[in-house]
């Protein structure tokens, strides 16, 4: 069979299989909306967690910019999965234990503070927002890459299917959809890593083929010859202090991510929470140790597939000239010898953030264009697997973004329909009229995210340093303090996240002013060193001292306060009637 | 209502060893895998650079080690005070 039947094939069997599952967990009440019942265990909740957290971007783009930067690739391998250890330890078992639906509704509750509560539902509207568009993108990209859609086309197939496992199972029917997703895309990620692991090392282990293979030495040397600095040396593309900075926001901007907090409100019980996020980054780390590796030994196989050969001889090879088709490789003889040179930098000069293939870049002598996402998506045609993998990776991408999508839905609708209707607005709205908003606030969500989707602001890559941000500088130190400080109170809540999101909002604006609002020049290069895109770590340090500062001159939270915060620092109770 | 006394003990408990845990999980990603890493990269663990190892392999394999402790932990600690479902 040929590749295209393969995806078509394994994609419809995957896409039959999210419908079965969403049809048989469609739900009657807000809390199988919005909580799936909390009674997802352990196992399933962590899988589902993997899938909801690991994007598209995660699945195809990831392994080719770690390829790129060589040592520098950590910043994103230990900033995606060390939140989860903050998450774990700080904030997943107390949230659960508070035995509501969302975010804000916590941050209300615990400042006893609409104010807070809108603000909270605000930023989770917008990082979700932010997140969703290149979510939808991706869905677009691999539809048509693999089976030849128009991108619009792909997008609104996307949004169909995840409209109706959504709409119909809410939180219930997205988290037993995630699980599968998870299934079908770490099957999809590893095949092709254990094959490539093995064709070029002999070690069908991708995690310690890593190590235990001379792959390191060997792609330190080729490196070397050519130009570029050693694979394995730090700090190359940036300095050790922005590193630090990146790593830490990147860190405690997953941790507070509201799609990703909310997954764990649907265990049983607090231990489930903790056990969760153990099976979580467990699963992630499945995906996260194999990328670095995927990413090692594919671009020391792509340098010495193409370089000092011939270009004749190179296009004949069947996955250069099909990758040279689509746009993610591209050959340029700059010299006229007929041989291609591998070189540092750009091959091609940059129109609007995009290579323009009609003028290489005489600057230096490179001669080869690669985009990130061909070091995943050319690994089962460089390993000479079966067509069937080729449409296996298409399902598994597609599951990716498709999973993170549904889950960041279930986040902005959630913080629509329940936080700002219900909790803000109408207070006294009886319970099926809840789950009818909860489930039409579905539909704008869907619309922007289609729209977003099919027409990308240019900018997608700079606002997730947006969300991250936020996510760090906002979001996160309100829930821990409201945890960890019983002496915390609204004034000081408020001022520290206004302080910490207008800082960070300001500075982002200011470092990626040509990006955002289209002038010549940023207006500030960095922040003493710290990048837009770490900036966050400095919000949120600026929040925790703000909120420290001002709650400590102001008085004291009421005892009723002071007593949920006491309740939820001890887990028994967590699975009684009634939630709210 | 229950004293609150032994829930006070319990939840200095759970806040030392989150505070332990911390630390090595501190350690492990900005001291060893970035601080050091120049320095570390002059040792090898097989044949991979020891400062990058830990930046690309080894901080993921701790931090799932640190959940996975930190819930049995909890687990011991919540029947030792009593406040487990």
């Amino acid at each position: 069979m040929s590749v295209e039947v393969w995806t078509y094939l394994i994609v419809g069997l995957s896409f039959a299989l999210y419908f079965y599952i969403g049809y048989t967990s469609r739900v009657r009440d807000t809390k199988g909306f919005y909580v799936a019942g909390r009674g997802v265990p352990p196992v399933a909740n962590g899988a589902a967690t993997a899938a909801d957290w690991m994007s598209a971007a995660s699945f195809i783009s990831m392994a080719g910019l770690i390829a790129t930067m060589g040592y520098d690739g950590a910043i994103y391998l230990m900033g995606w999965t060390g939140g989860y250890v903050l998450l774990a330890l700080l904030l997943a078992p107390y949230l659960r234990k508070y035995r509501k639906f969302t975010v804000p509704d916590f941050v209300g509750d615990r400042y006893a503070s609409n104010a807070a509560r809108t603000l909270a539902a605000i930023a989770t509207i917008f990082i979700s927002l932010v997140y969703v568009a290149g979510q939808m993108r991706g869905v677009g990209i691999v539809f048509s890459r693999f089976l030849a859609i128009d991108i619009a086309q792909g997008v609104l197939i996307g949004v169909a299917v995840v409209a109706f496992f959504a709409i119909l199972g809410g939180m219930k029917g997205v988290t037993w959809t995630q699980a599968a997703q998870y299934a079908v895309l770490i099957i999809a990620y590893l095949i092709p890593g254990v094959a490539l692991a093995y064709l070029l090392t002999g070690n069908p282990i991708p995690q310690l083929a890593f190590a235990f293979s001379d792959i390191s030495e060997r792609i330190n040397q080729i490196q070397t010859d050519l130009g570029f600095g050693e694979y394995t040396a730090p700090f190359q593309s940036k300095p050790m202090l922005d590193v630090l900075a990146i790593t830490g926001a990147l860190m405690v901007g997953t941790a507070g991510l509201p799609h990703v907090i909310i997954r764990f409100y649907t265990t049983p019980d607090v231990r489930s929470a903790r056990y969760s996020a153990f099976w979580a980054l467990l699963f992630i780390g499945l995906l996260y140790t194999t990328a670095p590796a995927l990413a090692m030994f594919a671009r020391y196989n792509l340098i010495s597939t193409l370089h000092n050969k011939p270009i004749d001889e190179v296009r004949q090879i069947d996955w250069v000239a099909k990758w040279e088709q689509t746009g993610l490789l591209k050959i340029a003889d700059k010299n006229g010898d007929g041989v291609v040179q591998v070189a540092k930098g750009k091959a091609f000069q940059e129109k609007g953030g995009k290579p323009d293939f009609n003028a290489p870049d005489m600057t230096n002598p490179n001669e080869v264009y690669l985009d990130n996402d061909i070091i995943v998506l050319s690994t089962p045609e460089v390993a000479r697997l079966a067509p069937f993998v080729i449409a296996l990776l298409a399902a598994g991408g597609l599951a990716a973004a498709l999973s993170t999508a549904s889950g960041l839905l279930i986040a902005m609708s959630s913080a629509v329909a329940h936080d700002l209707y219900y909790r803000v607005f109408n207070p006294r709205a009886p319970e099926r009229l809840r789950l009818l908003v909860g489930r039409l606030a579905m539909v704008p969500a869907l619309a922007a995210a289609a729209y977003l989707g099919i027409n990308p602001p240019g900018f997608v890559a700079q606002v997730v340093a947006f969300a991250f941000g936020l996510a760090a500088s906002g979001l996160f130190p309100a829930i821990l303090l409201g945890i960890f400080d019983r002496r915390m109170n609204a004034q000081g809540a408020i001022v520290g996240m206004l302080v910490g999101l207008t800082f960070t909002s300001v500075m982002i604006g200011l470092m990626r002013a040509p990006q955002l609002f289209g002038a010549a020049q940023p207006v500030i290069k960095d922040f003493f060193g710290i990048s837009a895109e770490g900036i966050g770590i400095v919000g949120m340090a600026l929040n925790l001292v703000t909120a420290l500062v001002v709650s400590r001159l102001t008085p004291p939270p009421p005892t009723h306060i002071q007593e949920i915060v006491d309740s939820i620092r001890i887990p028994r109770g967590a699975g009684e009637a009634p939630d709210e | 209502m229950r004293s609150q006394k032994p829930l006070r003990a319990y939840w200095r408990a759970n806040v030392r060893l989150i505070a332990v845990l911390l630390v090595v999980w501190f350690l492990t990603a900005y001291v060893l895998s970035i601080a050091l890493a120049p320095w570390l990269n002059q040792f090898r663990l097989g044949n991979a650079p020891l400062g990058f190892w830990f930046a690309q392999q080894g901080s993921i394999y701790v931090f799932i080690l640190l959940i996975w402790i930190y819930a049995r932990r909890m687990d011991a600690l919540d029947r030792q005070y009593d406040v487990h479902e």
